[in-house]
């Protein structure tokens, strides 16, 4: 692995990176990023939109004079929020996913600030001048967008000759690649799963929310018998709004660390998918000339030409190719490194919840049980 | 009219005299010996009196009620219709007594002693000579603390008033005050005199007497004979005339003034007809409070051991003759029952028969007969067909559950536990099979057809609602209503919510698990498995708070619905109650009308059969409003117990659904303590 910091291209922490402040004017979301110097304790905060965003993966993608850029798993970046539709729950939920949810977006705050740390924690691409400045330069950067259908373009064309299911020059790659079509969709399947769970667990606690407020409308005070019932509903409301909140916490829970987690590990795996077919690209370019090779071989005069040809496209497969079986690593353990954090941070929350409100349970349980002795 | 009728010679005094003598004669025995020696002692005073006796006794003794029978009914007639005569006696009488006075307030020592010497006076009676003696000496006595001209217009107008009763005996005797009136009559009106003098003497003690205890006393008296002489009870009945007079004579004060007799007869009348009828009411409304406290201590003793369970749902037969039978156990130690634990089968119409029999019963009482679960067709259907699927088995369960609910409400209702037919369901082997409710298809029939005669009622019946507590309570029992329903459809979205959450999660866990298993790295495939496992376990537990949610919740909701049916139910029977005394009330009226009628027209021959209907309608009027009175009383009672049980029932469920809660929440504490390690062993 190369040694990131050798030329100090970035000079913020990647981990100081936070995405502290989102505002939303009509459809466009402005997003507050601060970070960190290296070498100073002086703080830096710029205001991005999403093109910003959407001009920096641009920027990593049509880097010039990087070699082995093809075998790059770039880290994904969050598809583009739509405020003004998005009222539309279904709608938004069916494009974002789980980002969709949250309030005043805060999931998908958490998504592109996840994605700028994962940029500038990668070992290539935080040399990049674009990430320097969109982290730096308080003015917009994205303003030179010509190239930015190119690489869509071109990953659109690599899915059809996917479906053809080639096989690899080299079995590695080819077990990651079966692989990584399994994981994707049983991960967005999980993602799903639990946006569901979320969402119903949401509904939940919503009908814990009306069913506690209805039960204020029970409240009379007559007559004696009357306050006793009331006092009763009153503690049931309490009680049921304890388990609202209780599912709230959960949801929240649930939203700000597994889902989060998966919904990063499927768009990873998405970005797995892009980069196997860029290389797949590279390995096609290789059999072509093969292939080339192959029928011009009766032209010896141009044999020389073609066989320093083919060096040099060899050449640069092997760099690829090395580049992205260290890639392929990195991305493994990065994701296990990250799925495993969400797993330990959710599974604390949880806990935590369900400790606090077993704790308010029996504090509830307590006051009922003493409610007629007075 | 009652001039006429008046004229006519009441039958009464005629017929008691005879009787009045002998009784006084036996008095006299007994007492005469007293009455001479009491009678020496004051020297001073009888020397007095006799001369005020020898003066004026003559005209004092016509118009004496005494004299009055003793003398012929012209006699009498005339000293009452001519009303300067009257006026006159009373002129008479007012200057002696007067004089009478002055003497009598000098010697003090005169008034310590009215009471020796009332009770032998009374047996004095008997003797004419003796008893004018006394009866003067009396009147001196009862002079000094009584007005002068007072007393003895009093004694005119008790007179007055006992041909009074004789004349409006009809009404009056349709009037509650009737014992009151009528007891006087065949003791006629010797007791007048003497209870005059007695009471007057002993002014003091008597004015202490409250008057239902008057009035009490005298309905035990009225019944019997005048008590030949006896001294504590003629003592007593004096009481309650001491009251009597005052009323009249406050009455006969005014009259005095006023000449004309009827005028004077009828407000002598009057006072002594709206008197009564206070107490009466009093006491009327004493009733029901008496049994209100029965009642109560009744319900302090319901504090019983009965417990009863409704367990082993059973198919019995096959097709569609098949039904449910179900296992009532009771474990009780109340002696009532023959055993302490006992166990019978029933099905699910015998519950329902249960039901209609106690309805039948009890219900038009104004109780609160708790309902018993609907019937319902498609379930029972499905189980009939036998299909094993969850919601048949669900459906059985939440029945069972139901039944035994309804049981238990049953006989927490200590009149209800008391009902032969509930011990009977609990014990007997075989019950006669309940036949109507296959007809009827159960209690939905029975609350459709209760709520039609509702929609009708309350449209025909505009009750003019005298007790502010009924008002409140009903509009009180309508808003519950409503709130229990939006309460039941938030608790049913909230347990199809969480049955939902139970599904995703159940779903979530599955393709973790996928993940897991095609994941390579194996810290974290583990991981993801036991996160599977975890996620299975979860389910479980919303699936179990699920069915808790609704089973403490739902279902009691529903049952509390139901149990407002039935109370707006027994307003209902309150209602109707009312209706019909006021219908009773109605046609009474009417009968009084078709009576007036019947005496202008001068029809003799009909007037009895209308007064015989007026007196039948009057008893059904009383006996209506009793009902009307005992029914509120009633169901004023069962709704404030119900409302203490629906506050205890839902303390209790709340507590077993916090229970529950918590028991899952610890569950989920587990098993993510169980997780945390595994999530953190990923390298």
């Amino acid at each position: 692995m190369e040694v990131s910091s050798a030329e100090a291209a970035l000079s913020v922490s990647a981990s100081s990176i936070r995405i502290t402040d989102v505002t939303q004017d009509g459809d466009v979301l402005t997003f507050a990023i601060a970070s960190q110097k290296l070498n100073s304790s002086a703080g830096v905060c710029v205001f991005r939109i999403y093109e910003d965003f959407d001009w920096l993966q641009q920027s990593l993608f049509s880097q010039e004079n990087l070699p082995g850029l093809q075998g790059i798993i770039f880290p994904p970046l969050p598809s583009k929020a739509l405020p003004s539709q998005s009222n539309t729950q279904t709608k938004a939920l069916k494009q974002l996913g789980f980002l969709a949810l949250g309030q005043d977006w805060q999931s998908y705050c958490k998504a592109l600030e996840f994605y700028l740390q994962q940029v500038a924690a990668h070992p290539t691409l935080c040399k990049c001048k674009a990430l320097d400045s969109f982290l730096i330069n308080s003015e917009s950067p994205g303003k030179q967008r010509g190239r930015k259908g190119i690489f869509n373009r071109l990953s659109q064309a690599v899915e059809e000759m996917r479906k053809e299911s080639h096989k690899d020059v080299d079995n590695f790659f080819q077990n990651e690649r079966n692989k990584n079509t399994n994981l994707a969709a049983l991960s967005k399947v999980a993602t799903e799963k639990l946006l569901d769970v979320v969402m119903t667990e949401q509904k939940l606690a919503l009908a814990c929310g009306h069913f506690a407020t209805s039960l204020h409308l029970c409240v009379n005070q007559d007559d004696a018998a009357a306050v006793a019932f009331s006092k009763v509903c009153l503690k049931l409301s309490d009680v049921i709004e304890a388990v609202n909140r209780n599912f709230e916490k959960v949801a929240s829970n649930d939203l700000s660390t597994l889902g989060l987690g998966l919904d990063l590990e499927s768009r990873y795996q998405e970005a797995e998918k892009v980069w196997e077919c860029v290389l797949m690209i590279a390995c096609k370019l290789i059999e072509l000339e093969t292939v080339k090779k192959g029928t011009e071989k009766a032209k010896a005069s141009k044999r020389e030409v073609m066989e320093a040809f083919q060096k040099a496209v060899e050449k640069e497969f092997n760099l690829i190719s090395s580049v992205a079986k260290q890639e392929i690593e990195r991305f493994h353990s990065s994701r296990v490194n990250v799925l495993k954090n969400f797993l330990i941070g959710w599974c604390e929350l949880q806990l935590n919840t369900a400790k606090e409100f077993a704790e308010l349970y029996s504090q509830h349980l307590e006051a009922c049980r003493n409610m007629y002795s007075e | 009219m009652a001039a006429s009728s008046e004229r006519s010679p009441p039958p009464f005094p005629d017929l008691e005299e005879p009787e009045l003598l002998e009784d006084s004669d036996e008095g006299a025995d007994a007492f005469t010996g007293t009455s001479i020696s009491e009678m020496d002692s004051p020297s001073p005073d009888t020397s007095r009196p006799p001369k005020d006796i020898f003066n004026e006794p003559p005209e004092d003794i016509f118009s004496d009620p005494l004299s009055n029978i003793n003398s012929e009914p012209q006699k009498k007639v005339d000293a009452k219709i001519s009303s300067p005569s009257s006026d006159e006696a009373v002129d008479l009488f007012s200057e002696p007594l007067d004089d009478d006075s002055e003497v009598m307030s000098s010697p003090e020592v005169q008034n310590p002693m009215p009471d020796l010497l009332s009770e032998p006076k009374s047996g004095v009676l008997g003797e004419p000579p003796v008893q004018k003696n006394a009866a003067r000496q009396q009147d001196v006595f009862e002079e000094p603390p009584k007005g002068s001209s007072k007393s003895s217009s009093v004694k005119k107008a008790a007179s007055a008033e006992m041909l009074g009763d004789d004349d409006e005996e009809e009404d009056l005797f349709k009037e509650p005050p009737k014992v009151v009136t009528r007891k006087p009559q065949p003791s006629g009106p010797p007791v007048d005199v003497f209870t005059e003098v007695k009471s007057d003497v002993k002014v003091k003690p008597q004015v202490k007497d409250d008057p239902t205890d008057l009035f009490s006393e005298e309905a035990l008296t009225a019944p019997a004979p005048k008590p030949s002489a006896n001294s504590s009870s003629s003592s007593r009945t004096n009481g309650v005339h001491s009251e009597e007079q005052d009323l009249f004579s406050e009455a006969t004060v005014e009259l005095s003034l006023d000449s004309p007799r009827n005028d004077r007869k009828k407000d002598a009348v009057k006072p002594s007809v709206s008197a009564p009828a206070a107490p009466e009411a009093s006491s009327s409304s004493k009733a029901p409070s008496k049994t209100l406290e029965e009642l109560e201590e009744e319900e302090s003793e319901d504090k019983f051991d009965l417990n009863i369970s409704v367990t082993n749902p059973e198919k019995v037969g096959d097709g569609m003759n098949a039904y449910m039978a179900y296992k009532v156990s009771t474990q009780t130690s109340l002696t009532m029952f023959r055993s302490k634990t006992f166990t019978v089968r029933r099905r699910f119409s015998d519950f329902l028969g249960l039901f209609e029999k106690l309805s039948e019963k009890h219900s038009q009482n104004g109780y609160i007969i708790p309902p018993p679960p609907e019937k319902s067709i498609l379930g029972m259907t499905k189980v009939k067909v036998g299909k094993e699927d969850p919601s048949s088995a669900e459906f059985v369960e939440r029945r069972r559950a139901a039944l035994e609910r309804y049981l238990q409400r049953v006989v927490c209702h200590p009149s209800l536990l008391q009902d032969p037919d509930v011990r009977e369901f609990l014990e007997k082997e075989e019950l006669p099979r309940a036949v109507s409710t296959q007809a009827l298809s159960g209690a939905g029939f029975l609350k459709m057809l209760n709520k039609a005669t509702d929609a009708v009622s309350k449209m025909t019946i505009k009750m003019n609602e005298q007790d502010v507590w009924f008002d409140e309570k009903i509009q009180d029992v309508e808003n519950e209503e409503q709130h229990l329903r939006k309460l039941h459809v938030m608790v049913e979205s909230l347990v199809n919510h969480r049955k939902e959450l139970s599904g995703n999660t159940a779903v979530f866990a599955k393709s973790v698990a996928m993940l897991g298993s095609s994941e390579d790295n194996t810290a974290l495939s583990r991981a993801l498995s036991q996160l599977a496992e975890v996620e299975d376990r979860i389910e479980q537990l919303h699936q179990e708070q699920a069915s808790n949610d609704f089973f403490t919740f739902s279902e009691l909701l529903a049952d509390y619905i139901r149990l407002l049916g039935a109370v707006r139910g027994c307003f209902d029977q309150r209602m109707k109650a009312w209706q019909r005394w006021q219908d009773a009330e109605n046609m009474l009226q009417k009968k009084r009308e078709t009576e007036a009628k019947l005496l202008w027209a001068n029809k003799p021959d009909k007037l009895q059969q209308a007064k015989d209907e007026i007196a039948e309608w009057e008893a059904k009027v009383t006996q209506y409003e009793r009902d009307f009175e005992r029914i509120s009383a009633t169901v004023r009672k069962e709704v404030i117990r119900f409302d203490k049980e629906k506050a205890r029932d839902f303390k209790r469920q709340i507590i077993k659904y916090l229970e529950s809660v918590l028991h899952s929440q610890q569950q989920m504490i587990k098993y993510w303590e169980a997780f945390l390690p595994e999530a953190k062993a990923i390298a």
